[in-house]
C-alpha cells in the first residue's frame, strides 16, 4: 500500500490565504505574533501590505479586525484556538459576534494533537465556546482538501465564521474530483448498517481507520462527516441515526460542548436514541508526542473502535 | 458654531441624558453629564458626518468606548438629527432601539457596538488602521473612561496605535475622577494618565476643563495638527456636571434619578439654557 499522503490543516490554511489574497484585495490576514505556526507566514511574504501582525494582543487583535471589518475589509485572525476561542472569548463575542461582522477567525493548534506544549495550549474548549455565539458559523475541517475548501467557503460567506485547524499533519481523506464543500453540510464517508459515527475534524480519519478494524470483528460502522458544527446539518444526522439506531460521536475536544452535545441536542429533540460522545472526558490533556497523546487519550482508530464495541455491547 | 451656540447644544444633550435615563429607570448619568460637552464639540463641530446619510463611506467615525455612558451619545445624535429626541425616552425600554450600551445594528450613527470596557479602543485602532490602509481623509475618534482605562486592553491597543504612527485616531480620557467604586486613584489608581499615553508613543493633549469649548477648540486642532502620531486628550471633567445634586458624587454613576429629583434637575437644565440664550 502506497504512503497515505499527510498535511496539517494549519498549512492549508496558510495556503488557501494565499490562494483567495492573489484574487482578492479586500482579504487582509492578522497574527498575534504566531504567523510561523499558524502558518499565514507564507501570506505574509506573498502580501505583506496586507498582513498585519499586532504582536502578542490576542484581545485587541479581535477588536482591530471588528474595525477593520467595519470599514469594508474582510480580516482573517489567526492564533491559536486557545487564544482565539479562549483568552479573546469575550472580544469575539462583543466586538464581532454582537455586531454580526464580516471577520474570520483562523484558529490554528487546536486539541491535545499540539502534543508536546501541554495542557495549556491544548484548547479542548473552543468548539462549545464559539458554538454558543449567536450567528457565529463553526467548522472543523478533516483535511487539507476540506481545510482549503472551507477557507474559501468562509471567506465567501458574510458574517463570523470560526474555523479550527490542527497542527498536527493529517491524512488527505477527500482528494477527488467529485468532493464538494458546503457550510452546514456533512456528508456520509462511508456506508454502513450496525452503528454510525458522526465524525469531525481529525477525528474522521481515525474514524475510518476504526471503522476498518471494527470490519474485522464483523461490524459494518458507518461514517458521517460533520465537518460544520454550527449551523449543524440535523436532516444528516437524524436521517443517519434513523438508519442504524446507534450513534457514536468521535471528537479532538471535550464531550461537553462540542459535537457530542449539538448532536445530542438535535437527536434528543428529534429522534431520542443513546448516544456515545468520544473525545475528552472533563479533563486537560498534558505533554507529549501528538499521536502518541490520541493513542492515550483512545481518539485514534484503535482506540475509537475499542470504545465503539463496548458502546454496541451496552 | 460659536461657544455658546455649544454650550446651549451640550445643554440640550444633558436634558436628553436626565429624560433617557428618568424614563429608563436606569443607566449611568454621571459619567454621560461629564462627557456631554465633549460629545456636543464633537458631533456639532468636529467631526465631518451627515446625520441623513449615516453611513457615509468618508464620515468621520466615533466609538463610545465607555458604552455605559450611551445616554450622552444617543442624545448628542438626537440632537444632531440622527434620529428623534423624542425617542429618548425609549432608552433601554423592551424594543428600543437605544439599547443601555451601544449597538451598531440598532441605532443610526453608531459606529460601533461598544461597552464591554476596553474593547472600543479596539475597534477605534482598527478603523483607523482601515483609513490609514486606503488612504482615507476620515478620522477616528473614541471616548474612554478614567476607569476604564484600568482594562489591559486599553494598553494593548495603545501600543498598536503608537507603533503604527496612527495619527488619524483620536483617544479621549473623560476624567471625571470617579467610578463605581470610589475615586479612582483610591479603587486603583490610573494616575499619571498623560505621561502613560507618552510612553504609548502618543502626542497628549490635557485640557484642564472639558466642558471649556476654547479649550476643547485647541485640543482638536492639535490633534488634527499631529502627524506621525495618534493623539490622546485627557480632559478633566466633572462627573454628574449640570445637575447640581450629582455634581462629584460617586452615586449618581449608574443610578436613576426618581420623579422630584427628575424635575429638579429639568428645572435646573432649563434655567441654565435660558440663562445661556440670554448672554
Amino acid at each position: 500500500m502506497s504512503e497515505v499522503k499527510k498535511i496539517a490543516t494549519r498549512q492549508s490554511y496558510g495556503e488557501e490565504l494565499v490562494e483567495l489574497g492573489k484574487e482578492y484585495d479586500n482579504l487582509y490576514v492578522l497574527d498575534a505574533d504566531l504567523a510561523s505556526a499558524t502558518k499565514t507566514g507564507i501570506f505574509k511574504e506573498a502580501f505583506p501590505d496586507r498582513h498585519i501582525d499586532c504582536g502578542i494582543q490576542e484581545s485587541d487583535m479581535m477588536g482591530i479586525a471588528a474595525g477593520l471589518a467595519s470599514c469594508g475589509k474582510i480580516p482573517f485572525c489567526s492564533t491559536f484556538a486557545m487564544f482565539a476561542a479562549g483568552r479573546a472569548y469575550e472580544q469575539v463575542r462583543n466586538s464581532i459576534g454582537y455586531p454580526h461582522l464580516n471577520v474570520k477567525i483562523g484558529a490554528t493548534h487546536a486539541g491535545i494533537s499540539v502534543g508536546e506544549d501541554g495542557a495549556t495550549h491544548q484548547c479542548l474548549e473552543d468548539l462549545a465556546l464559539m458554538r454558543v455565539i449567536p450567528g457565529m458559523t463553526v467548522i472543523n475541517p478533516a483535511d487539507d482538501v476540506e481545510a482549503k475548501a472551507a477557507v474559501k467557503a468562509a471567506y465567501e460567506f458574510e458574517g463570523p465564521v470560526y474555523l479550527r485547524f490542527g497542527r498536527l499533519a493529517v491524512p488527505v481523506i477527500n482528494d477527488r474530483s467529485d468532493y464538494k464543500f458546503e457550510i452546514g453540510k456533512g456528508y456520509v464517508v462511508k456506508e454502513g448498517t450496525d452503528v454510525t459515527i458522526i465524525a469531525t475534524g481529525l477525528e474522521v480519519s481515525a474514524a475510518i481507520d476504526a471503522a476498518d478494524l471494527l470490519a474485522k470483528d464483523g461490524i459494518s460502522a458507518e461514517i458521517v462527516n460533520i465537518h460544520t458544527i454550527k449551523p449543524i446539518d440535523k436532516d444528516l444526522i437524524i436521517k443517519e441515526a434513523e438508519k442504524t439506531g446507534k450513534v457514536v460521536t468521535v471528537e479532538e475536544h471535550s464531550v461537553i460542548g462540542g459535537l457530542g452535545s449539538a448532536v445530542c441536542e438535535v437527536l434528543a429533540e428529534n429522534h431520542p436514541l443513546p448516544v456515545k460522545r468520544i473525545g475528552v472526558y472533563d479533563r486537560y490533556g498534558e505533554s507529549g508526542p501528538a499521536v502518541e497523546l490520541l493513542h492515550k487519550y483512545k481518539l485514534d482508530g484503535e482506540g475509537i473502535a475499542e470504545q465503539v464495541k463496548e458502546y454496541l455491547k451496552g | 458654531m460659536t461657544n455658546q451656540e455649544l454650550a446651549i447644544k451640550a445643554n440640550e444633550v444633558r436634558k436628553g441624558i436626565i429624560e433617557g435615563v428618568y424614563n429608563a429607570h436606569s443607566g449611568h448619568p454621571g459619567g454621560s453629564l461629564s462627557s456631554a460637552d465633549v460629545l456636543t464639540y464633537l458631533y456639532f463641530e468636529e467631526m465631518n458626518i451627515d446625520p441623513k446619510n449615516p453611513d457615509k463611506a468618508d464620515r468621520d467615525r466615533f466609538v463610545l468606548s465607555k458604552g455605559h455612558c450611551a445616554p450622552a451619545y444617543y442624545s448628542a445624535l438626537a440632537n444632531r438629527g440622527y434620529f428623534p429626541v423624542e425617542d429618548l425616552k425609549t432608552l433601554r425600554h423592551v424594543g428600543s432601539y437605544l439599547q443601555g450600551h451601544p449597538c451598531k445594528n440598532d441605532t443610526p450613527g453608531v459606529d460601533a457596538s461598544s461597552g464591554s470596557l476596553g474593547q472600543g479602543i479596539s475597534v477605534a485602532v482598527g478603523m483607523a488602521l482601515a483609513g490609514k490602509i486606503d488612504d482615507a481623509s476620515y478620522r477616528v475618534y473614541t471616548l474612554l473612561g478614567d476607569g476604564e482605562i484600568e482594562e489591559g486592553q486599553v494598553w494593548e491597543a495603545a501600543l498598536f496605535a503608537g507603533a503604527r504612527h496612527l495619527d488619524n485616531l483620536v483617544v479621549i480620557v473623560d476624567n471625571n475622577g470617579l467610578q463605581i467604586d470610589g475615586p479612582v486613584d483610591q479603587v486603583d489608581s490610573p494616575y499619571p494618565i498623560a505621561d502613560k499615553f507618552r510612553a504609548f508613543n502618543f502626542h497628549v493633549v490635557e485640557v484642564a476643563d472639558g466642558s471649556d469649548f476654547d479649550l476643547l477648540r485647541g485640543a482638536f486642532k492639535e490633534a488634527r495638527d499631529t502627524k506621525g502620531a495618534p493623539t490622546a486628550i485627557i480632559m478633566k471633567t466633572l462627573k454628574g456636571k449640570g445637575v447640581s445634586y450629582m455634581e462629584g458624587q460617586v452615586g449618581w454613576h449608574g443610578k436613576a434619578p426618581n420623579e422630584e429629583q427628575y424635575k429638579q434637575a429639568m428645572d435646573e437644565l432649563t434655567k441654565a439654557g435660558e440663562a445661556l440664550c440670554q448672554k
